[in-house]
């Protein structure tokens, strides 16, 4: 079975061999199911010079409970990209992971990397695979930002894709959110986001965003200075993905929160 | 009605190992062996997109030599497989021992059920924490598995080659003396009249699985950085700039390249006069 399937893609490759690998493959009893599953919230991607930055709260939640403080939403994609999730968490996760498998697989079967636009046309065909759990409460949205190899400008490699439940992908300028918060983080990053940002000051506006976003919405986590959780923070560049450490995230955390204790509204 | 001769099946199985064999002896070499950090692949090839040493997993790496198709066929399908099970259980759970048999068994019907074996030979090879937990897997045409400790040549006059190589080797190598020791084995035949030639950098394939990285840890060593190895600068041989390999490099690169096979042994002669410069 592993010689016959022909095709440099992995999700192709699962639809012969392990069809119920596939979220999108497996029948769901109908019905509404939004509430039975936790749900990941904020993300928030801005490009800067030479690259893009993307972070993303740590909270899970269920209904009107807190169902996890410390989830991570934001993950490399590969050696260039990163992906962020929101939506139903498990789906989410397991789409994310098979996104970063799929990008791999490519790239040992063909020897080359998928060029960026090929990666969130992927991405979007795995989105759209989702569209009937979607339809009954258990979407997943995807954000996703890398560095293009293939740009001629290095400052403006970084680049953004949103998607929506039946696919995309869509090209953002500048910056974009996703999730519950994402409304109150795109409000802050419209009235601070400027072109050619360094890598540092995009990074302190990602968690400034997401501050708002946490101000507003009680499904996206604020920064929690009791038990040391904090965004996660990564970056894509030409040296590759990058994430913050924790050190690095509490130390922008801190001074963020350090500046609304003065001036709440940032 | 037509007679159909009779054959022994012993006679069916040497005909076909013969087969193997001349195919497998017709190509050119690959050298696998441990370092002290990590596993050295060194193949001799002329072409730098048909490769033969190419990454499967994590700490897994390949090295083929024989017919290209063949060989390429069972690196895709050793990656689907690893790729599978490292998403259906967890990225330690992909071994080279489980990848090897998987290979040998692929080899084994083919030989058996097949009217032509496959002219290969392939090394599975597994980076551990140190020289002594690296495994080395040899998987022959018929679908033997032989585990071969710290170092292994097949290909071309692969007796000769390891006979240079179990005196050059020692598994607390550096990077450098490695690959030096790899290309005097490899260098040691074919010259005229059986004696050793020199190989240019640019027909050589070097990729190692990095002992120390985390994650995917294969990474091709080509240009400038196997020039200095080749002439024992130590500058290449530190450890190498974190975060992960840019292998494979961007596909625009090699796009103006004339398609080679790797596989095809009479292309000798057409890098000589640059060789010859040097």
């Amino acid at each position: 079975m592993f010689t016959n399937a022909g095709t440099s893609s992995f999700t192709a490759f699962l639809s012969k061999v392990a069809p119920e690998m596939l979220p999108g493959r497996r029948p769901l009893p109908p019905g509404m199911a939004a509430d039975m599953a936790p749900h990941a919230t904020t993300i928030v991607a801005i490009s800067a010079a030479g690259g893009v930055v993307m972070a993303g709260d740590r909270r899970a939640t269920m209904g009107n409970l807190i169902a996890q403080r410390d989830i991570e939403k934001v993950h490399p994609a590969d050696a260039y990209s990163l992906v962020g999730i929101a939506g139903t968490a498990g789906i989410g996760i397991e789409l994310m992971r098979l996104f970063q498998v799929e990008l791999e697989h490519y790239e040992k079967i063909e020897g080359a990397m998928l060029s960026l636009d090929g990666k969130a046309n992927r991405l979007a065909s795995m989105i759209r695979g989702n569209l009937g759990a979607a339809m009954q409460g258990l979407a997943v949205i995807p954000l996703f930002a890398g560095f293009d190899l293939a740009a001629s400008d290095p400052a403006g490699a970084g680049r953004i894709f949103s998607f929506d439940v039946t696919g995309g992908p869509y090209e953002e300028t500048g910056y974009d959110a996703i999730g519950s918060g994402s409304l109150f983080a795109k409000s802050a990053l419209k009235k601070r986001f400027r072109a050619g940002l360094s890598i540092d000051d995009a990074v302190r506006l990602a968690v400034e965003a997401l501050y708002d976003a946490a101000d507003d919405d009680t499904a996206t986590g604020g920064p929690d200075l009791t038990r040391r959780i904090y965004p996660v923070v990564m970056t894509a560049t030409a040296e590759g993905t990058h994430r913050l450490t924790d050190a690095e995230t509490a130390a922008i955390a801190e001074s963020v929160v350090a500046g609304r204790m003065e001036n709440p509204g940032g | 009605m037509a007679m159909q001769f009779y054959a022994s099946p012993e006679q069916i199985m040497r005909d076909r190992s013969e087969l193997a064999r001349k195919g497998i002896a017709r190509g050119r070499s690959a050298v696998v062996l441990s370092y002290e950090g990590g596993v050295l692949f060194v193949a001799e090839n002329l072409s730098s997109t048909l490769h033969k040493v190419s990454e499967i997993y994590d700490r897994i790496g390949f090295a083929a030599v024989g017919r290209y198709n063949e060989f390429e066929n069972l690196r895709r399908a050793g990656v689907r497989m690893a790729d599978l099970n490292g998403l259906s259980y967890d990225r330690r759970d992909v071994t080279g021992l489980g990848l090897a048999n998987a290979f040998a068994q692929t080899l084994g019907a083919i030989f058996t059920e097949q009217s032509k074996p496959f002219e290969v030979e392939i090394c599975v090879a597994e980076v551990g924490a140190t020289p002594d937990d690296d495994s080395l897997y040899r998987l022959t045409y018929d679908g033997s598995v032989n585990d071969e400790p710290g170092r292994m040549a097949m290909g071309g006059q692969a007796e000769a080659i390891t006979g240079v190589l179990k005196n050059e080797h020692r598994p607390d190598m550096s990077l450098s003396e490695a690959v030096r020791a790899a290309v005097k084995a490899l260098s040691s035949v074919g010259g005229e009249g059986g004696a050793s030639r020199t190989i240019a950098a640019n027909q050589l394939e070097v990729a190692v699985l990095d002992r120390r990285r985390v994650g995917r840890t294969f990474r091709r060593i080509t240009g400038a950085a196997l020039t200095a190895l080749l002439d024992g600068e130590a500058a290449a041989d530190t450890a190498p700039a974190p975060g992960r390999a840019k292998t494979p490099t961007v596909p625009t690169e090699e796009a103006g390249k004339p398609t080679t096979s790797a596989g095809s042994a009479d292309l000798e002669g057409q890098q000589q006069e640059e060789q010859a410069g040097e």
